[in-house]
């Protein structure tokens, strides 16, 4: 599924990637820990492809497809879907007509029929209704005025009606209580099969617990330190990142 | 005096001197006229109808004793009565020297009032703050107290060198009838920094229109804040120009008026250069039926990318017959920025005054504290302690004289 | 990444390239002679057999119009106007159609290829049209059944002939001919324009329409339009724009004049799609329009909803007097520019009475090398206590080479008056453009979205048949279709 060998990038001539190998076989799901400044958001974002990133060196193949050199929406056509820290905000952009236009251009590009409004809402709402979401979240405009939570939430909603190959979870569990993570996390696991990988980025064991993980990697100073199974992120729970850049 | 008969004096006194300049410069206020409301950035002040029942003429020199104008704390301190330099009152640091006049002549067809400064200036200071030092306050003091209708034109040159800063406090009192008509010319170096905090408190018969040219260099300040409460009419028009990136200005202005008082607060902020940020917040308290103006335009260049803009002008009206006019002004050919500008008109708000009441605090007292509360804002640059008891002072006498 | 290129190219097909409406129609017209004199105004009023007061208006109105100068303080740049180098009048040489049946099938073919079927069984469920084809009313749908309801839908012309004390009585009662130059030139030469009356108590039942098209070459295009709304009578009024793609530019001066009484709405909107001139600026519209509604009545409401997407040159200001106590005024607007276009366009709101309140809203669209402003004028007199006005401006900029600018007037003369405004502008920002097209949109379809979204605040104002014409204009796609 996922391919990254030796992937070095870096911000306004800081290198903050130095070197990232990791491989994530279909159906998998993976975890990336690390301190802040690490480098993990940097990955997710070079993998959607977002401006102002640098790739020095290194390959990213994605089902065997140069990821790297393609655009932010053909990587989406391609099942690639980024669930941001900070999702942005657009005003007077209505939720529903968002997502559905983002459906329909995904579903174009792979050769799909596009949904009609009818076919849409009734996919969505039966979405929103699996994710426990308040019916109300597609009318208002994408992500305004919408609590940290709920902004989370929506990331979620749109994963499950865009149904990736390979989601980019980052940092998604930040700020949300007991009750949202479990949605979220059930949102994840709803979609998990053998044709469904994601990478979880995140600071903290707990999300872990509703997302088991089949491998867990530690990045330090833009490098995978360490890689393990569920267990090493109970041991960075207990111990923390003192000492792992250093080995 | 007939403004032919004032035009034609001006036109003497221009030439006079040995600078051709000081001619032209007649010439281009005598082809211009004093402004009125057909020229668009007069659109609220019509000073040639202001000046109607004036009989303007050129100074004589006499030198009143104004000594009650001077703030007793101010050191070094730059005095100036009747318009001239008065050497025995001043204490002057050695950055500071009176100014050649003849070398000031400059005029400008867009600013008419600038053209007429620089045809009859006869007096002003040159402040140079040689970069890298910290040159401390100044007070820069404008005493007048004539009966004799003259036009003041003084003209200040203010230099502050890379690295330099320098607090400049500025008060102007008066008393009588005359017209104030003062140019300053301000140059910020690279990385200069310039508080510049300005309390106009003229004599209530005067007249007064300041024109303030600023240019910054690249990662300049400059720190403005301005209150006008005297003059009959005041105009304060500053045209800021931010010639090198990232640099910075905060033009703040406060009016506080009453009776007929009309009070104009004129702002040209020019983002010329990228990764400039400009902030601006500007008060008005009107009262009795005086007439606030606040005219803000803030311009960006097409190369000024990453410009930060912000302006907001606030009119509090407290009586019937006030009125306030703003026109806030966004000219903006870069696309990379981010500007905008906010405007609020209104009385007091009744459910504040009640709720203030209701703890016991006497109406006058409510209405005091909720319009000093209005001002604060624009207060926020002044972070010098003995500026702003200057200011906190003005205020108070405003209360004092019971416009409320 | 050349983000901003790509964005320019997606303006450039909303504006530029999308003009599908720059056909001709071979028309036999007839043309009165170039140039404007006393004669002329004399043939205009007589070709439409017009009542002697109305010459003597025309009259005094061209008389007015010499000793007046072009304004100038508008943030437009054009090329003198040669006034004695344009036709003042042109109309269809066919006599004026009886019923729809005599209409010239060319040009009914014409208004079908515009999507504007005049055809009653093919029109739009709830839409009565007046096509006005170069500034001649041409066809009225519907006006029997809205004559079973008492309201008159139709030409000026023909009000003139049937309902001369109407219009006589409110003709220039609110826009004066001597307010502005174009409004004098206006009252001088009108030729055609649309005249609603809706009686007391009358909800008008469908939306009523006018299609102006402008089609004949080196003509002045000066339509007056005159709406009335009787006590509690309320109307929905639409309008649309076209005219061919032509080299030189053309003048339209039109005046629209507005009537609430008491209680009484008048929704005005406008989707204004003149040619706006090709990608280096030549040709195109100069579109120099004096809007005014006059609320007269208690408890009477004026909303301005326009879409701006054509014309060389916008100057228009369509404007509400508040003079009935508690009447209210609206002006939803969104102006988009691109190549040479130049739009000067807002709106004044002038409080006269206690508690009457208005809304602005405006947001500007700039992109190539125009330069699109918003001027607008909120007055509040001494008599209006408790007014409140509030004001949002918002211009996007599309590319550094073109030009937002925000010019308000605001003027309080009263202590009880609120009066609130906001301006921004900015570009669309990246971190919108990536998160849309993270989720699979392209650049154009991101752009698209996002400008949609900026003026969802105008484009909800807009009744439906126009929304989607509107929408159309500017790239979106299912805006509004959902939730």
């Amino acid at each position: 599924m996922l391919e990254i060998k030796g992937l070095t990038a870096k911000i306004d001539d800081k290198e903050i990637l130095r070197g990232i190998d990791l491989t994530v076989p279909d159906g998998e799901v993976h975890a990336i820990m690390g301190p802040n400044g690490a480098g993990k958001s940097t990955l997710s974002y070079v993998l959607s492809g977002r401006e102002g990133y640098e790739v020095t060196g290194g390959s990213v193949l994605f089902n065997g497809r140069d990821l790297l050199a393609i655009e932010p929406e053909e990587r989406a056509a391609a099942g690639v879907f980024l669930a941001f820290q900070y999702p942005v905000e657009l005003p007077g952009v209505g939720n529903a007509n968002f997502i559905r236009t983002a459906l329909n251009a995904v579903r174009r590009a792979r050769g799909e029929p596009e949904l009609d409004a009818v076919a849409f809402l009734k996919e969505a709402r039966s979405a929103i209704k699996a994710l426990k979401m308040p019916d109300d979240m597609l009318k208002r405009n994408v992500n305004v005025g919408f609590s940290g939570g709920e902004k989370k939430r929506n990331e979620i909603l749109q994963m499950a009606l865009l149904k990736p190959a390979l989601a980019l979870l980052d940092e998604t569990d930040s700020g949300l209580d007991i009750d949202a993570l479990k949605i979220v996390a059930d949102g994840v696991n709803a979609l998990r099969g053998p044709r469904f990988s994601a990478l979880v980025i995140t600071h903290y064991q707990r999300l872990l617990d509703h997302i088991v993980p089949d491998r867990v990697h530690v990045l330090a100073s833009g490098r995978i330190v360490r890689s393990g199974g569920p267990e090493l992120a109970l041991e960075l729970e207990a111990n923390g990142y003192a000492g792992l850049e250093a080995a | 005096m007939s403004e032919t008969a004032f035009l034609d004096r001006v036109d003497f006194a221009a030439r006079t001197g040995e600078d051709p300049n000081r001619g032209r410069a007649a010439e281009v206020f005598r082809a211009h006229g004093w402004p009125t409301r057909a020229d668009e950035a007069w659109h609220y002040t019509d000073l040639r109808a202001s000046l109607r029942s004036f009989d303007l003429t050129l100074p004589t020199h006499d030198a009143p004793d104004i000594g009650g104008m001077i703030p007793r704390t101010a050191t070094p301190k730059v005095i100036f009565v009747n318009g001239r330099f008065d050497e025995s009152l001043s204490a002057l640091p050695h950055f500071v020297r009176r100014f050649d006049h003849r070398a000031a002549a400059r005029a400008d067809r867009a600013l008419p009032l600038v053209s007429l400064n620089a045809a009859v200036a006869n007096d002003g200071i040159q402040i140079d703050v040689s970069g890298g030092t910290d040159a401390g306050t100044l007070f820069l003091i404008s005493g007048t107290d004539t009966p004799s209708q003259d036009m003041l034109a003084p003209f200040h040159r203010i230099a502050v060198g890379a690295g330099g800063s320098l607090t400049l406090i500025e008060v102007i009192r008066g008393a009588g009838r005359y017209m104030h008509n003062v140019v300053v010319e301000i140059a910020l170096a690279e990385g200069a920094v310039l508080r510049h905090y300005r309390l106009q408190d003229e004599s209530i018969d005067a007249v007064n229109v300041t024109t303030a040219l600023v240019d910054l260099r690249e990662g300049a300040r400059y720190e403005a804040f301005t209150l006008n409460c005297g003059a009959k009419l005041s105009r304060y028009e500053a045209h800021v120009t931010l010639s090198g990136p990232n640099a910075d200005v905060h033009l703040n202005a406060a009016q506080l008026l009453a009776g007929t008082q009309h009070g104009d607060i004129t702002t040209v902020v020019a983002h010329r250069a990228p990764h400039c940020a400009s902030r601006q917040t500007v008060k008005s308290v009107l009262a009795g039926s005086a007439r606030g103006v606040f005219q803000g335009r803030i311009e960006v260049a097409q190369q000024a990318q990453k410009t930060d803009g912000y302006q907001m002008n606030q009119a509090l009206l407290l009586s019937p017959d006030a009125e306030i006019d703003t026109k806030p002004e966004l000219e903006i050919f870069a696309d990379d920025v981010k500007c905008s500008h906010g405007a609020t008109i209104g009385a007091i708000d009744p459910e504040q005054m009640f709720y203030l009441r209701s703890r016991g605090i006497p109406e006058a007292d409510a209405r005091a504290m909720l319009i000093r509360a209005f001002l604060d804002e624009a207060l926020e640059p002044v972070t010098d302690e003995e500026a702003r008891s200057i200011f906190e002072a003005a205020i108070d006498v405003w209360w004092q004289k019971g416009v409320l | 990444m050349p983000a901003v290129t790509e964005t320019i190219e997606t303006i450039d097909r909303l504006t530029d390239g999308g003009y599908k409406y720059g056909f001709e129609t071979n028309i036999e017209m007839e043309f009165a002679p170039k140039g404007l004199s006393e004669d002329i105004v004399r043939l205009i009023s007589a070709k439409k057999d017009e009542p002697e007061w109305l010459l003597e208006w025309r009259l005094k109105s061209y008389r007015a119009w010499l000793t007046m100068q072009e304004p100038n303080w508008a943030r437009v740049r054009h090329p003198r106007i040669d006034y004695q180098d344009l036709y003042y009048y042109a109309a269809p040489k066919r006599e004026a159609p009886k019923s729809l049946a005599d209409v010239d099938p060319e040009l009914i073919s014409m208004y079908d290829k515009l999507g504007i079927p005049l055809n009653e069984r093919a029109a739009l469920a709830g839409v009565a049209v007046d096509a006005v084809f170069d500034s001649v009313s041409v066809a009225t749908t519907f006006r029997e059944s809205l004559a079973k309801v008492g309201v008159i839908f139709g030409s000026i012309s023909e009000a003139v002939r049937e309902h001369p004390e109407l219009v006589r009585k409110y003709l220039g009662s609110v826009v004066s001919p001597g307010d502005n130059y174009f409004s004098a030139l206006n009252s001088a030469v009108f030729s055609d324009g649309s005249f609603v009356y809706i009686p007391r108590g009358v909800r008008c039942p469908m939306e009523l329409s006018t299609y102006f098209r402008i089609n004949a070459r080196n003509t002045g295009q000066f339509e007056r339009t005159l709406i009335i709304a009787e006590e509690g009578a309320s109307v929905s009024y639409l309008e649309g724009c076209t005219a061919p793609m032509r080299d030189e530019n053309q003048l339209h001066a039109a005046v629209v004049e507005l009537v609430a009484l008491d209680e009484a709405s008048i929704k005005y909107s406008t989707v204004q799609n003149w040619y706006p001139g090709d990608a280096q600026g030549r040709g195109g519209i100069y579109n120099f329009v004096t809007k005014r509604g006059a609320c007269r009545g208690r408890k009477s409401k004026i909303s301005w909803t326009q879409v701006e997407t054509g014309s060389a040159i916008t100057w228009k200001y369509p404007s509400c007097i508040l003079q009935g106590e508690g009447s209210s005024g609206e002006f939803y607007s969104v102006a988009l520019t691109n190549n040479y276009q130049q739009a000067d366009t807002g709106t004044k709101m002038i409080h006269l009475a206690p508690n009457t309140t208005s809304t602005i809203i405006s947001k500007g669209i700039s992109a190539g090398h125009s330069n699109n402003t918003y001027r607008g004028l909120v007055r509040i007199m001494p008599k209006a206590h408790g007014a409140r006005n509030f004001t949002q401006c918002d211009s996007l900029l599309i590319g550094d080479q073109c030009g937002a600018h925000t010019v308000p007037y605001i003027e309080s003369r009263n202590q009880s008056a609120k009066v609130e405004h906001e301006a921004t502008t900015s570009k669309i920002a990246d971190d919108q453009l990536f998160y849309c097209r993270s989720r699979g949109l392209s650049e154009e379809d991101a752009v698209g979205l996002l400008v949609n979204g900026f003026c969802r605040d105008v484009l909800k104002e807009l009744p439906m048949e126009f929304a989607v014409e509107a929408q159309k204009l500017l790239a979106v796609s299912l805006e509004g279709s959902v939730g």
